[in-house]
């Protein structure tokens, strides 16, 4: 029972850092019909600015402020991938607009491209990134069952995220502009959206959620140049699982692949996990092949 | 045949010329390079055959399938499981010992036979293919969601390659392997021969592909590129066709797959992972998608490449690579081969002064 109650936690913490990578390519995909592969490299980027913060914080502060470098350092990645996001839409994903193929491999090459500019800068090895003091430790729940601090903070960050998220897509003008491009891309360029700074904008926000994403996995353990790698496949496959065009798709697909993962790794092997929950995904598809929730349209080749 | 039907215009006739060139150029090489220059070769000339087989899928079809190391991979462990057993002569392979296993498992033991590892070799990929295929072409889940799906089967099947050690070797694959038929595959002869082997297997590869492309079949393939929903109106089944593309792909690659591990000596999970996948794209896409002879020639250019300065500037190379990719998808959609017809079509306008016309949009 705790055992299984342990899980079900952990799961829900792979499913909400999964839910933050996968935020930003649901709305570049759904919004500009564009695969971007370098997403994991932003994530990348938002963990070496963490680890570049709390290097700063070591050397230029007085030792109690340590603790608080993590704080700084939050919005500190979210601007390091967002400039970044914006540089790489300024400058190659535009000529890529609805070519998603072709843009899935261009951002592909830029993906190898950062990796070896942090090797280069960084090094190879990875660097392990010291917590602040107050998120060590856990939360005692039952006997034998301890819900680690950090964990619970990065559920409570996202959740954070996805608030503001929500109030940007559903509660702004900028997200309801972003929202009509979404849906009808001349007619709201008719109305008078500027398209192109929607686009640019909306890129940049995604790129600047995966850094904060970077930030949450410097909790989790060392950091690399391949750090995104790691999750931006089963990032993509919540995009698909879910759908685009709707925040609560991504939800429920982040959810429903993190805990599947979790569960049946921990039930078979983790090799076997995975054959697993890939073939959930297909089966599902047979039953909604554009995924959970999509967008409504009455044009057959979308 | 259709192709002596057609007139023989000067530009036919060139190119004749230039693949006759080629095929004595292949066929005389052990004459002009070193045993280990050969080998190299050997093997540039098995990723060409996956890169048609890449072509056939992406460059007529208009499928994007980044799960192709998978296929290469599976030949490959197909072939290799016959020659582990060969080496091991009776006993159990090295590795299942080190894995504590007592027997052989069942799905090893028919491998004993050449004829079936071959089979396997081609039919195991195919089959993989046509059941991806199957679950996902008849319900028109196609474009990047179906490339992010065969991303995630390269994904699961690297893990459970490695997660299977006793069965597949793990992390360091399987390698060791003495003889083929009784034959030391390290002799300068033997790789002699399977280097015309590879030839011989390139060519039929490029015959069966060629003729696919220009036969009926190739012609809807090429419409379910351009208008999938235009061809199913006209009363194609498009999903029947992708299915077929896609195996007859798959199985190209579970051939270069058997033929790589004859002239490296070693399989192992990282060589059909994400990254080799997706560098089979990038050979395609250098050397132009929907072009065969481009899409081989790109296979066996940026091997050289690679082999020429990855060894020395292992960093500089990487960033090659990317900045590459980004070039080539950006700038040069049709690849190199994409370049002649350009310059040919641009210098024609020019003479003609015609500023309006047919578009040559590189989309």
């Amino acid at each position: 029972m705790d055992v299984t109650i342990l899980q079900m936690f952990n799961g829900l913490s792979v499913s909400s850092i999964l839910l933050l990578i996968a935020l930003g390519l649901a709305i570049t995909f759904g919004l500009m019909n564009v695969i971007n592969m370098a997403h994991g490299e932003l994530i990348m980027i938002g963990a070496y600015a963490t680890y570049v913060t709390q290097t700063l914080f070591k050397d230029l502060f007085p030792e109690a402020m340590f603790g608080w470098y993590f704080v700084a350092a939050i919005p500190v990645s979210f601007m390091a991938a967002f400039l970044l996001g914006l540089l790489l839409e300024f400058s190659l994903i535009r000529f890529l607009y609805g070519r998603p193929l072709d843009s899935l491999l261009a951002t592909w090459g830029v993906a190898l491209v950062l990796q070896q500019l942090a090797r280069t800068v960084f090094g190879a090895p990875n660097v392990a990134v010291t917590s602040p003091e107050w998120l060590n430790g856990g939360l005692t729940v039952m006997d034998g069952l301890v819900f680690p601090y950090k964990r619970i903070f990065i559920i409570g960050l996202v959740a954070a995220t996805l608030f503001v998220m929500y109030l940007y897509i559903y509660r702004s003008h900028a997200g309801r502009r972003m929202r009509a491009v979404m849906q009808n891309r001349d007619m709201a360029a008719c109305l008078g959206v500027s398209t192109r700074r929607v686009d640019a904008l909306t890129f940049a926000i995604g790129s600047g959620i995966a850094g904060i994403a970077g930030c949450a996995l410097t909790l989790m353990g060392p950091i690399g140049p391949s750090l995104g790698t790691y999750y931006i496949v089963d990032a993509f496959m919540v995009v698909v699982l879910g759908g685009v065009g709707k925040l609560i798709g991504t939800v429920i697909g982040a959810v429903g692949i993190g805990m599947t993962n979790t569960l049946f790794e921990y039930w078979t092997t983790a090799s076997l996990g995975k054959v697993l929950v890939f073939l959930c995904i297909v089966a599902f598809l047979q039953w909604k092949p554009k995924g959970l929730v999509a967008m409504r349209t009455r044009s057959l080749d979308s | 045949m259709e192709l002596q039907m057609r007139t023989m215009t000067p530009q036919r006739i060139l190119v004749l010329i230039g693949y006759a060139a080629a095929a004595v150029a292949l066929f005389c090489a052990p004459l002009y390079l070193s045993d280990f220059r050969l080998n190299l070769l050997a093997k540039f000339l098995a990723f060409a055959i996956v890169a048609l087989g890449l072509d056939l899928i992406w460059g007529y079809t208009g499928i994007l399938s980044l799960g192709h190391g998978v296929f290469f991979g599976l030949g490959a462990y197909a072939m290799a499981m016959y020659l582990k057993l060969e080496a091991s002569g009776g006993k159990l392979p090295d590795f299942m010992n080190w894995s504590g296993l007592t027997s052989l498992p069942w799905f090893w033991k028919p491998f004993g036979s050449f004829g079936f590892a071959v089979a396997a070799g081609l039919l195991l990929p195919a089959l993989l293919a046509l059941v991806l295929g199957f679950f996902t072409f008849r319900n028109r889940i196609r474009g990047v969601y179906f490339t992010i799906l065969t991303q995630a089967l390269v994904i699961i099947t690297t893990t459970l390659f490695i997660g299977q050690q006793a069965f597949t070797g793990g992390t360091n694959g399987v390698t060791g392997f003495g003889t083929l038929f009784g034959q030391s595959l390290g002799k300068a002869e033997t790789k002699q021969i399977l280097y015309f082997v590879t030839v011989i297997a390139l060519f039929a590869a490029f015959v069966l592909c060629r003729y696919i492309v220009g036969s009926r079949f190739g012609r809807v393939m090429r419409a379910i590129r351009d208008g999938e929903n235009r061809a199913r109106f006209i009363g194609y089944n498009p999903a029947v066709y992708q299915m077929l593309v896609f195996c007859v792909s798959a199985a190209l690659a579970g051939l270069a797959g058997m033929l790589f591990v004859l002239h490296v000596g070693i399989i192992s999970p990282s060589m059909m992972g994400i990254v080799p996948s997706i560098e089979m794209v990038l050979w395609v896409a250098i050397g132009g998608r929907g072009t065969l002879i481009g899409a081989a020639l790109g296979a066996i250019l940026m091997n050289a490449a690679k082999s020429t300065f990855s060894e020395s500037y292992p960093e500089l190379w990487t960033m090659f690579l990317g900045l590459l990719f980004v070039i080539v998808v950006v700038f040069l959609p049709k690849g190199l081969a994409g370049l002649f017809p350009q310059i040919k079509l641009r210098k024609r306008r020019g003479m003609e002064h015609e500023g309006e016309g047919v578009h040559y949009s590189a989309l």
